[in-house]
């Protein structure tokens, strides 16, 4: 595995991650974060895994991006003075946070930590489907009981805007 | 090939806490109920990464898919229903404020 390409790709997501937070309009918020699993897509499939990878790219890259801009364009902008206002307002609040990094980044590389991690035997590699559908049947089912109470919560929670 | 992985975990692991600090300091500084899931999605990816890493590791990327696949799957419907709850309180409020969140008692 070549590293040095896994630290440069590491270090574009934690600045993309950063620049997510520390942008002032919510919707570069939101393309920053499509950008942040954009990348984690290709950590993901880098690190063998390359089901999750297409379920990040596809899933959290695209549809949590359109889900937060529809929210987004939904609710209202806010006016000129609001603005002014609030990015005063963010610069006291959010300019901490890239010091924070930093100095917390270069502590821990300082730090001479060595994990003694027991890694257990490496199985013979299975196919991921053999063991999504044969393994962990109790997560599917988990999974369609979350995707129905999902469902079930939006529908109540647009019913009831309708009502009022 | 395992033994020269896990003698590259602790570097990783730092840019996961890394990411996690960015998500944290996201969720408890902002006012705005929108920047406040962007910011439990960011502490989500960092725990997508350190599932991958840990699978990767051990020798079991197999079994960690399943796994992230599961938490993708949670991770969409907690956006989904949460963004509702966002939009409705801005209906409700005409703001994304917490601060001026008046109406949630009673």
């Amino acid at each position: 595995m070549n590293m040095t390409l896994d630290i440069v790709i590491l270090l574009a997501l934690i600045l993309a991650a950063l620049w997510t937070v520390m942008t002032r309009s919510l919707l570069r918020s939101a393309i920053g974060l499509a950008l942040v699993s954009a990348i984690l897509t290709i950590l993901l499939f880098r690190f063998d895994s390359p089901l999750a990878a297409v379920f990040e790219l596809s899933v959290c890259s695209g549809l949590i991006s359109v889900v937060f801009i529809s929210t987004i364009s939904l609710t209202e902008p806010m006016t000129m003075k609001e603005v002014i206002k609030h990015m005063k307002d963010r610069l006291t609040r959010f300019w901490y946070l890239p010091f924070i990094v930093v100095i917390v980044g270069t502590a821990l590389s300082l730090l001479d930590i060595r994990l003694n991690i027991k890694v257990p035997p490496a199985e013979t590699q299975k196919d991921v489907r053999e063991v999504l559908w044969n393994m962990r049947q109790l997560d599917l089912i988990g999974q369609v009981t979350i995707l129905l109470a999902g469902v079930f919560g939006v529908a109540i929670l647009f019913k009831e805007g309708r009502k009022k | 090939m395992t033994a020269q992985a896990l003698s590259l975990f602790w570097p990783y692991c730092i840019f996961i806490i890394m990411l996690v600090i960015i998500g944290l300091y996201c969720m408890l500084v902002t006012y705005n109920l929108i920047r406040a899931l962007i910011g439990l999605e960011l502490l989500i990816k960092a725990i997508t990464l350190f599932l991958i890493l840990a699978g990767y590791i051990s020798g079991h990327p197999v079994m960690t898919q399943a796994l992230v696949i599961t938490l993708i799957v949670i991770e969409v419907v907690v956006i989904v229903v949460a963004t509702g709850v966002v939009l409705n309180l801005h209906r409700q409020n005409q703001s994304l404020d917490v601060r001026k969140l008046r109406t949630i008692k009673d």
